[in-house]
């Protein structure tokens, strides 16, 4: 990993650019959760980072490791597609969580709700 | 066939899953589908619903309009952060009615709408099948329910339905 010195002058400015692109947005994100006011609001500035955060220092990864190994490098797109795949998850679990939080404390930013009207509906 | 390779595109994965992390050989690629194959039987004993994919072709389509429209709302997203203040956005949430049915297609948009800075995905209700998810800049209504409804439920329906 000590190779960098090898690394072409375009490569290196490709790679810093993109690092500094992702931990820049994933640094913005973490501001934004600081920022916001209400848990709906704060949920969407993490994605910055699980989205162009990751992908932009997974490509930056990709393009040094495959010039400096001269064979493409590819398996850095697997974090991508798990990070992506998995957030869903984690989301689903905070938001409906908060929904009811919401929906039982009666917020002033109350969700509508669809579930009323169909008493079985889920 | 369909006894011994019950998931193709699973096992296809899982190969090339497999052959990423380790590498592109000859060796690998047996060592793979031995893997992949076994797995994919232990699937079959989980019976869930198989997939149909009608029309893999639109599925590069699909990714490259996602990656582009997270790349915009990234920029957007991070421009209200750094703006600060609330200079008279309003975040709210937006219900939309989903003729997606398909369990898969639903997945994937759930994906697709939370790797998006800027809408959340909160509530699915499949018994009336209202989608219900939180805008972070909320200018109309409907201009987010047509976005939602042709540019990711129409491509997706014709994928899996």
């Amino acid at each position: 990993m000590t190779h960098a010195e090898n690394l072409p002058a375009w490569a290196a400015l490709l790679v810093a650019l993109l690092v500094l692109a992702g931990a820049g947005l994933t640094l913005i994100g973490a501001i934004g959760t600081l920022r916001f006011r209400s848990f709906f609001e704060r949920v969407h500035a993490p994605t910055l980072g699980t989205s162009w955060g990751t992908g932009a220092i997974v490509l930056a990864s990709m393009i040094l490791f495959s010039v400096l190994g001269s064979r493409p490098v590819l398996y850095e797109i697997l974090i991508g597609v798990f990070i992506s795949i998995t957030t869903p998850v984690t989301l689903m679990l905070l938001a409906r969580a908060a929904l009811y939080r919401d929906r039982s404390e009666g917020g002033s930013e109350e969700p509508p709700d669809h579930l009323a009207d169909t008493p079985d509906g889920r | 066939m369909r006894r011994i390779l019950p998931y193709p595109v699973l096992t296809a994965s899982l190969v090339i899953v497999w052959m990423l992390l380790n590498a592109f050989s000859l060796g690998h690629f047996l060592l793979g589908l031995v893997v992949a194959i076994g797995a994919s039987r232990a699937m079959m004993q989980l019976e869930p619903s198989k997939p149909r994919l009608r029309r893999w072709q639109l599925i590069p389509y699909l990714c490259g309009i996602v990656l582009l429209d997270i790349a915009r709302s990234n920029i957007a997203v991070a421009t209200i952060i750094l703006q600060g203040g609330r200079r008279g956005r309003t975040a709210g949430f937006v219900s939309i009615p989903l003729d997606l049915r398909d369990r898969t297609g639903l997945a994937v948009l759930a994906c697709i709408v939370t790797s998006t800075p800027g809408t959340a995905w909160v509530e699915y209700n499949s018994a009336s099948g209202v989608l219900l998810i939180h805008v972070l800049d909320l200018v109309d209504e409907q201009e987010w329910i047509d976005l939602i409804k042709t540019r990711y439920e129409a491509t997706l329906r014709e994928i899996f339905e």
